[in-house]
């Protein structure tokens, strides 16, 4: 890494289908432009990179107020889909499918894919100390690419001058 | 807008230093290009990938992504990050003599 090159470090500490999306397309779009890449997967974050989990994250319904019943193909203009219904057994699996079917047609990769890319591309993969211990976790649970379990100090100097991006 | 001389021939590049006409692009051109942007010489797997990028370009009208480049050819993301380092989707595609790929992934 060179000290004049721009560096930008992601944050990923949510689990969420959606909120996987955010640092892979942006990470990818600065790896095409010559930037380089840290990700930092904290918390909830680390499903991102867990091997387990990696291929099914999902998203919820309830308490979204962005998801709309027309998403469904209801067209009922900006109508939510009520709380009560997604609390119902299968709402979280049915919106995880109609997302996954989304991308799919955009030809947006699956995550475990697009983070392959990402390695492949030169993004470096950490995982948060604090919340591997927390879960009890170990290298041996994440996908090939993470590169070390690091401290939040750890974090502090390997992104000195880069931007930082939360998510 | 600016005015190179690549390969003996003045032709228009924009500010970003891609080509303003598309016809003015030759392999001549492409190299002198490659040069601007760090890549000293056009090897046969570079070659593969720029003719790949403007066979796509023909068909769709625009150039294709990182993503649409190592899933239509057998060239692999990292393959395309050695060939062309320091920043592939725009080096690809200004070398090839297209525009930028529209497209996020």
């Amino acid at each position: 890494m060179t000290q004049d090159n721009r560096h930008i470090a992601f944050i990923c500490s949510k689990g969420n289908l959606d909120m996987a999306y955010p640092a892979l397309v942006m990470g990818w779009a600065a790896l095409g432009n010559g930037i380089d890449v840290t990700i930092f997967f904290t918390f909830w974050g680390l499903d991102l990179i867990n091997d387990k989990r990696v291929d099914h994250l999902e998203l919820a319904p309830v308490a979204n107020t962005s998801m709309k019943m027309t998403m469904m193909g209801v067209d009922t203009g900006n109508l939510g889909i009520p709380n009560l219904m997604g609390v119902l057994p299968g709402m979280t699996a049915f919106a995880t499918k109609l997302m996954k079917d989304k991308m799919d047609k955009l030809e947006v990769p699956p995550v475990r894919e697009y983070l392959q890319m990402l390695v492949d591309g030169g993004a470096n993969l950490y995982a948060c100390k604090m919340s591997v211990d927390m879960m009890e976790l170990s290298m041996d649970d994440f996908v090939d690419g993470v590169k070390d379990i690091v401290t939040a100090g750890d974090f502090m100097d390997m992104t000195e001058g880069a931007q930082v991006i939360f998510i | 807008m600016e005015t190179l001389v690549l390969a003996g021939q003045s032709v228009e590049v924009n500010e970003e230093g891609f080509l303003v006409n598309p016809g003015d692009w030759s392999k001549e051109i492409a190299v002198d290009i490659a040069k601007q942007e760090g890549i000293d010489e056009l090897t046969d797997a570079h070659w593969k990938v720029i003719n790949f990028c403007r066979e796509r370009a023909t068909e769709t009208g625009s150039a294709p992504t990182l993503r649409q480049i190592t899933t239509g050819s057998d060239i692999t993301t990292k393959e395309l990050f050695a060939l062309f380092p320091k920043g592939p989707a725009k080096k690809v595609a200004k070398i090839s003599g297209l525009g930028k790929p529209e497209g996020c992934v």
